[in-house]
């Protein structure tokens, strides 16, 4: 799709970038030691650092990602905020203030504690690195989506710009900028979704008039001849051939004024709906709804065929409240779009899919976990795997756990983290509304739906559209910024400094982090360069998974049982990366990406959290048990329980 | 060895407040359990109305949202407590 270019937009956002840069000038100048540099001091104040949390948390998976989910798929993108925002009670009642009061910079030193292992410092290195790297990835290949509305750039240089400015954020002045330009990213974006969720409420539900316009999609009546498809009853419409896809969906191509139309056929065989649709011709040009792309003629879709209020029909709502406006979801009808390759004609069509407002407010559009719509085993572990690396993923991401590391007590730390909830709480909220306005007011790109909450915010104004862009844009920015300070914290104080031994002074462990940082920003961008076109929250999940992994039965089991060895949490970190990976790449989605059958996945399981998690538990406990005579010379510094 | 960044004081109330976050977690995930579990057994219980006009799913869903942020005041208020008093010089 092609967008207008805002010029408040782009001066909403170079006005940010400014702030941003200023801050963190101003915060080198300040930044000397190595505390300052990887922990801010750990003086910031607990308001400041909850709000943090929240920038650093509200990632493009969440302000993208989830909006776009719901838009597409109702309730079931919801999970995700329900899940997200209960990995914090997690953090909040068992990791936060042990966190605090075991380590320093890291979370590798948190885990180390208690036993000063090499193995230890080179495995939770490596993990934080891993899932840095995979959560910087879909942060990356955001950056680039986003550039293209808000600066009208090809998508490199937005992968390009936001590598280059968070090198720069992080390089000069570390965790402190870092967490500034996370307070004004958060209150921002809490700030802002709060006030488009007032105007998706004050515009209520509308079917499509002059006042919300959207494209009349044409619908022709099919001519039928021994259940074979032979045309339509239009004569304009030349009949150019039939495809089945999956056994069940007829897709349709005629010409007219010699141009492609591509229609559906319906489930009683008497008409055919209209499509978007993209073609590769056979010297690789894309079209876009038979026309090249610079000819706009790929429209937004999503909206209402019927609103019904207290029994009757109408064509709108009038202002709504937030019960109301949930309340009324359930009696209406959306046109939402469904995707499907049709390989022989090397053309992608996106075909209507009117679906009960009741389903979207109801889980099942995307995850089938009933009985009644064919759901098998796998599907239904595969969604009580999904909840539980949500559930466990949050407290075991390495750019939150160092967050706590920057506040002054224990009970800054817990206090900060209540902030965070309440702050991420009131924000997920706000994703279902902001999804299901974009689902009705014609504002989706079918091709990306990541930007189904910019656009929506597009369609109540340049103004709010611009804030909103710039904002989503420095959400990545913030985001960048903590997985590449945790990224630079692993390297350089964890695997340089303690793992190699090499004992640097303060100015010189500062000196690393930077180097750290603009090497692990470099490797960021080269990344969201190569990962075009992955979707973002795909990746996200992955990320959780592996953290959940990887770290989280080595944080649970270091805390609450005390024959864990260091010999048991290294392997656990091995076992936990190393099965989750492996789960993911044998998974039905890789193998479709591979372009293999989904069928011919070694592991019928998306996500591995169900598996691995226990896996990674159990190697624990065997390992620790194998090695309890390590624990004779373990480090008695630390006692958790401190009686 | 490793440190915490910022020197913190011997907090006697650790235990008791590890205490009573594992029975706030305990608890809190028996609910979210609750959550999936209806969602896998008996997806249908989610459209049912519940409290108005809205449905069980998104009570059950705004209600987890409210219920971390509500027993995080719990929690906070209780630590508090437990630290001036196990705490004093």
């Amino acid at each position: 799709m092609i967008y207008d270019v805002s010029i408040w937009a782009i001066v909403i956002f170079m006005l940010f970038v400014a702030t941003v840069l200023g801050l963190s000038f101003y915060f080198a100048r300040r930044t000397k030691s190595a505390s300052g540099y990887y922990a801010a001091g750990g003086n910031i104040h607990w308001g400041v650092n909850g709000i943090a949390f929240a920038g650093d948390y509200l990632s493009a998976a969440s302000f993208l990602g989830i909006c776009g989910m719901i838009a597409y798929s109702g309730y079931d993108g919801f999970l995700y905020s329900i899940g997200y925002l209960a990995g914090w009670v997690v953090a909040l009642f068992i990791v936060a203030e042990p966190m605090k009061r075991l380590g320093k910079y890291t979370f590798t030193d948190a885990l180390d504690a208690r036993f000063n292992s090499k193995a230890i410092k080179l495995t939770a290195a490596i993990s934080t690195l891993i899932v840095s790297v995979f959560y910087l990835i879909p942060q990356m290949v955001g950056a680039g989506d986003l550039v293209v509305p808000l600066l009208g750039l090809p998508h490199w240089t937005g992968v390009l710009i936001v590598g280059s400015i968070v090198i720069l954020i992080v390089a000069t002045a570390g965790m402190t900028s870092t967490t500034y330009v996370q307070f004004i990213k958060g209150s921002l974006l809490i700030i802002f979704s709060t006030i488009l969720t007032v105007y998706i409420l004050k515009n209520g539900f509308n079917l499509p008039d002059k006042d919300h316009p959207t494209h009349s999609f044409v619908t022709l009546n099919a001519k039928i001849d021994n259940g074979q498809v032979i045309g339509s009853t239009d004569s304009t419409y030349i009949f150019k051939g039939a495809y089945t896809v999956d056994k069940k969906l007829t897709f349709v191509h005629f010409e007219k004024d010699n141009l492609a139309k591509w229609f559906k056929l319906s489930k009683d065989s008497t008409s055919f709906s209209e499509m978007l649709f993209i073609t590769t011709t056979e010297d690789g040009k894309k079209l876009y709804n038979g026309e090249p792309k610079e000819n706009r003629k790929f429209f937004q879709v999503g909206h209402l065929t019927k609103i019904i209020v207290d029994g009757k029909e109408v064509d709108k709502t009038g202002p709504v409240g937030p019960f109301e406006f949930l309340s009324t979801m359930e009696n209406l009808e959306v046109v939402r779009f469904a995707k499907k390759d049709i390989k022989d004609a090397k053309t992608t069509v996106w075909y209507q899919n009117s679906t009960p407002g009741k389903s979207m407010i109801n889980p099942g559009l995307l995850y089938k976990v009933s009985s009644k719509s064919g759901a098998t085993f796998w599907d239904k572990l595969n969604f009580v795997s999904l909840m539980l690396a949500l559930f466990l993923g949050t407290s075991a991401l390495p750019h939150i756990l160092i967050r706590y590391y920057t506040v002054p007590s224990q009970r800054a730390a817990r206090k900060s983290t209540i902030v965070a909830i309440a702050a991420i709480g009131f924000f997920y909220v706000l994703t279902l509304y902001m999804g299901l306005g974009a689902s009705v007011n014609g504002v989706l790109d079918v091709e990306s739906s990541n930007m189904s909450g910019p656009l929506l915010a597009k369609y109540f104004g340049v103004g709010i559209f611009s804030i909103i862009s710039a904002i989503a844009f420095a959400t990545v920015l913030g985001t960048v910024a903590g997985l590449i300070v945790a990224s630079s914290g692993a390297i350089a104080h964890d695997f340089m400094d303690n793992y190699l031994g090499l004992k640097m002074n303060d100015k010189a462990k500062v000196k690393a982090g930077k180097i750290a940082a603009f090497c692990v920003g470099i490797f960021a961008i080269i990344l969201g360069v190569l990962f075009k076109g992955m979707n973002v929250s795909f990746l996200v999940g992955l990320a959780f998974a592996v953290a959940a992994s990887a770290n989280l039965p080595a944080i649970l089991f270091l805390l609450f049982w005390k024959k864990t060895t260091a010999k048991g949490i290294a392997s656990s970190i091995v076992v936990g990366i190393l099965s989750s990976i492996l789960i993911i790449l044998g998974s039905p989605t890789m193998f479709e990406k591979y372009g293999l059958a989904k069928s011919a996945a070694i592991i019928p399981l998306d996500n591995p959290g169900i598996i691995s998690i226990p896996l990674a538990a159990l190697v624990l406990i065997v390992v620790s048990l194998m090695t309890q005579k390590d624990n004779a010379n373990k480090v008695e510094n630390y006692h958790l329980d401190q009686k | 060895m490793h440190g915490p960044a910022a020197k913190l004081e011997t907090d006697h109330a650790a235990a008791k407040k590890s205490k009573l976050g594992v029975i706030l977690f305990i608890f809190y995930l028996l609910v979210y359990t609750g959550f999936v579990l209806i969602g896998l057994l008996d997806p249908d219980m989610l459209s049912v109305h519940v409290l108005g006009k809205q449905n069980l799913a998104i009570v059950y869903g705004f209600g987890l949202i409210v219920l971390a942020v509500i027993m995080g005041f719990i929690y906070n208020a209780a630590c508090t407590k437990m630290e001036n008093k196990m705490n004093k010089k």
